[in-house]
């Protein structure tokens, strides 16, 4: 869900699929000659214009490739979500992009999925195994194919820091400090925002992985540990320790709008996942952005150095119609020529195959993939490390924004709603 | 009137009450019908039939099959994986377990007074003035329907404009936009419901507005002047006389205002979802079943609980003012 916003241009976007899919018809018969072509479907909530087209013309490649013609349908991103159960229990797509971790283990666990770990023994070496791990279902095969992922970063503009000489900060005091340094130079020192439900996921995600570790992340999330244990407590209290320095009335600020009081420098910095880039439309602007991982707290867990990095990537529905094309599809997805061909015109992700040829990356990229690159563990994000009905609106969204509204609440009755709905589920 | 329905209410057939034919004996039954020919009863079974069956179909089914699924936990993947909990989903619905089914009932219930009290009224008192034929009327028309003719998105667009904190037209007004005193009207869960109460009474006024404007076209202009002579104001013409003239155009306000205000969702599910204070029962059954969180049973319980609060004061609205019409 955090990845795109909702942009609904479906008129525009169905015209560019008809014409996307005519392009593959026409490259797959002028390949045809030698091999006969296989078609195979591939259900896509990429509807924004600019992946939409990134994501046709990765396919386009792999059509060159491998002879398996694709043939995209592609449903608006937030609808595609929404009615992923009907849709994978009908007549899905052979293909279809999803997300990595929990979200992708449900559908596995679910039957709804096909194991495609002949797949990983083919391309599995090109992954490193925080992929590999990220891939696998609860019955220990594989159902998923990264194509991506990006980080959640403290994201500023490098000539406001340069103009106030500021550093960045890598320890908590650190970070505290550049705050009230901003503050006294009315400056909002983190631009803050959840209207959205989701966004503030991603500050307790990390909060959490500074203060208890990545295992404890994942613990939690499944279920084995439990939201009443204190350590979760330690969580919010340094959530509050944050609060001065967090622009207020986020709960009726949109992410987009929190991002851009940084781009137009009203807030010195934003912990948001690299999307935020998106809302830079002015490539010079874009260029001035700059980030670094969230600051370590002084604690046993410096050396992890966890982050939430969730990936995109595709699946394999529970019976293609052609099995054998669409494996020979994911195998060429798997593969770092192609995952590049998506990323070019996508310049806020990095591939994640390792063969990916990094030279063409941004400096915003190099960046991500060098922080990625130094995590020690990676997670997803909450929404998708852990079920669905206690991540949503009813659940987790709602917890955090009744934290935000009134952060100074009994934290044991809070935690303890928390661990009730968790068990009523 | 009366006469007509004695003889239904009592178990004569209703040929008999007709009279002359009656008095065959039981045995020409038959030909008692025979005014009707086979393809008159067969054309017959199918206009009576098909709507029933429509109905029953898609209306009566789905109904009991949402009660049977209110007492189960199921993911609506594989019909083999529901689960039967007894009333556990109404247990955690009325025990706090699940926290926003109480507020959303509250919501729900000031929606339903702001609107009977505040926006329906209005709407009346605007479709009264309009009447008047004052000059420009038609252009007053059109201004207040205009927000009824919009598409939802639009709406939410205009609304999200006026209220953000950072680039909002009131807060740029009152000089607060992109300062922390800077009123969050639709992320402050004290004020953002009433907030977006006046954003759905905008709707609603032009809705009312145009539907009594038909209404009160069709009052014969006799009557006001008949009243007008025996001296009375023009209020007094409005309260005894238009009023009760209009008793059908009243029901059918007084429904849609009832019905309006219970599926309330959509200016809410744009605005944020329906989380954060804008919590209403239509939102929460949209949450639990659309998505891939997909509780269908625990979703299905709180539409159970919103059909019960529909259902009850429309039908005893609509059978008090049946009878009123009858006597």
């Amino acid at each position: 869900m955090p990845a795109l916003a909702l942009r609904p241009r479906r008129l525009m976007a169905r015209a560019l699929v008809l014409g996307a899919a005519l392009v593959l018809i026409v490259a797959g018969c002028g390949i045809g000659a030698t091999e006969a072509p296989t078609s195979v479907t591939v259900g896509s909530n990429y509807s924004d214009e600019v992946p939409k087209a990134a994501f046709a013309s990765m396919l386009e490649y792999c059509a060159g490739e491998t002879d398996v013609e694709a043939t995209i349908n592609t449903t608006e991103h937030g609808k595609f979500q929404d009615s992923i159960n009907a849709y994978l229990q009908a007549t899905p797509d052979d293909v279809f992009t999803w997300f990595a971790g929990y979200r992708m283990r449900f559908f596995a666990g679910q039957g709804l999925a096909t194991d495609i770990s002949d797949v990983w023994a083919n391309v599995g070496s090109n992954y490193s195994e925080a992929f590999k791990t990220a891939s696998t279902g609860d019955d220990g095969k594989q159902y998923f194919i990264p194509m991506y992922n990006y980080p959640w970063v403290v994201i500023y503009r490098k000539s406001l820091f340069q103009d106030n000489g500021y550093e960045i900060p890598t320890t908590w005091s650190e970070f505290k400090d550049l705050a009230e340094q901003m503050q006294d130079d009315d400056l909002v020192p983190m631009a803050f925002a959840d209207k959205d439900g989701w966004p503030a996921m991603g500050t307790f995600d990390i909060l959490n992985m500074r203060q208890n570790g990545y295992q404890f992340h994942v613990d939690l999330m499944a279920g084995t540990e439990k939201w009443t244990d204190p350590r979760v407590a330690d969580v919010f209290e340094l959530w509050k320790e944050l609060l001065p320095y967090l622009q207020t009335n986020a709960l009726g600020r949109t992410w987009q709008e929190g991002a851009q009081s940084m781009i137009n420098k009203e807030a010195g910095m934003y912990f948001l996942g690299t999307f935020a880039g998106e809302q830079a439309s002015d490539p010079a602007i874009h260029d001035d952005l700059d980030f670094f991982p969230f600051p370590v707290l002084g604690n046993e867990w410096d050396a992890e150095n966890a982050i939430d990095a969730p990936i995109d990537g595709l699946m394999l529905s529970k019976s293609p119609k052609n099995l054998a094309g669409a494996k020979k599809l994911l195998e060429c997805v798997a593969t770092g020529e192609a995952q590049i061909k998506f990323l070019e015109s996508s310049p806020n992700n990095v591939a994640a195959a390792k063969d990916a040829d990094t030279s063409g990356y941004t400096p915003f990229q190099k960046k991500m993939a060098e922080i990625i690159g130094n995590s020690g563990a990676i997670a997803q994000f909450l929404d998708r490390d852990t079920r669905p009905d206690f991540a949503g609106g009813n659940g987790m969204q709602k917890f955090l924004q009744d934290f935000l509204a009134d952060p100074d609440q009994d934290l044991n009755a809070f935690l303890t709603g928390i661990q009730t709905f968790y068990d009523s589920l | 009137m009366t006469d007509q329905l004695l003889h239904e209410r009592s178990s004569t057939p209703p040929a008999a009450a007709a009279g002359g034919v009656a008095a065959s004996p039981p045995a020409r039954r038959r030909s008692r019908f025979s005014l009707l020919t086979r393809r008159d009863k067969i054309l017959l079974g199918v206009m009576v039939g098909v709507p029933t069956f429509i109905h029953v179909f898609f209306i009566w089914l789905p109904t009991i099959l949402s009660a049977i699924l209110s007492f189960t936990n199921w993911n609506g993947i594989g019909l083999d994986r529901i689960v039967f909990v007894g009333t556990k989903n109404y247990e955690d619905l009325f025990t706090g377990v699940y926290a926003p089914f109480w507020p959303a009932l509250q919501h729900n219930l000031i929606w339903l007074v702001v609107f009977t009290v505040l926006a329906t009224p209005i709407g009346i008192f605007f479709a009264v003035l309009l009447d008047k034929e004052i000059r420009g009327t038609r252009i007053y028309q059109s201004a207040l329907y205009l927000p009824v003719v919009l598409s939802l998105a639009i709406v939410g667009f205009i609304w999200q404009l006026i209220y953000s904190p950072d680039q909002g037209l009131i807060n740029s007004l009152l000089g607060t936009a992109k300062t922390p005193e800077a009123i969050d009207w639709l992320g402050n869960r004290d004020i953002n419901l009433w907030a977006i109460l006046v954003a759905a009474s905008w709707r609603h006024i032009g809705y009312i507005m145009v539907l009594y404007l038909a209404g009160l076209k069709s009052v014969d202009p006799n009557l006001k002047e008949a009243a007008a002579i025996d001296g009375a104001t023009e209020t007094q013409t409005f309260f005894r006389v238009v009023l009760p003239v209009l008793r059908p155009i009243n029901l059918v306000v007084i429904v849609i205002t009832v019905i309006e205000s219970l599926r309330a969702f959509d200016l809410v599910f744009i605005t944020n979802r329906g989380l954060n204070g804008l919590e209403l029962l239509s939102v929460l059954v949209t949450n639990n079943i659309i998505g891939e969180a997909s509780r269908i049973g625990f979703g299905s319980a709180i539409a159970m609980i919103l059909l019960v609060i529909s259902v009850g004061p429309i039908i005893y609205y609509l059978t008090r003012s049946l009878k009123a019409e009858q006597a």
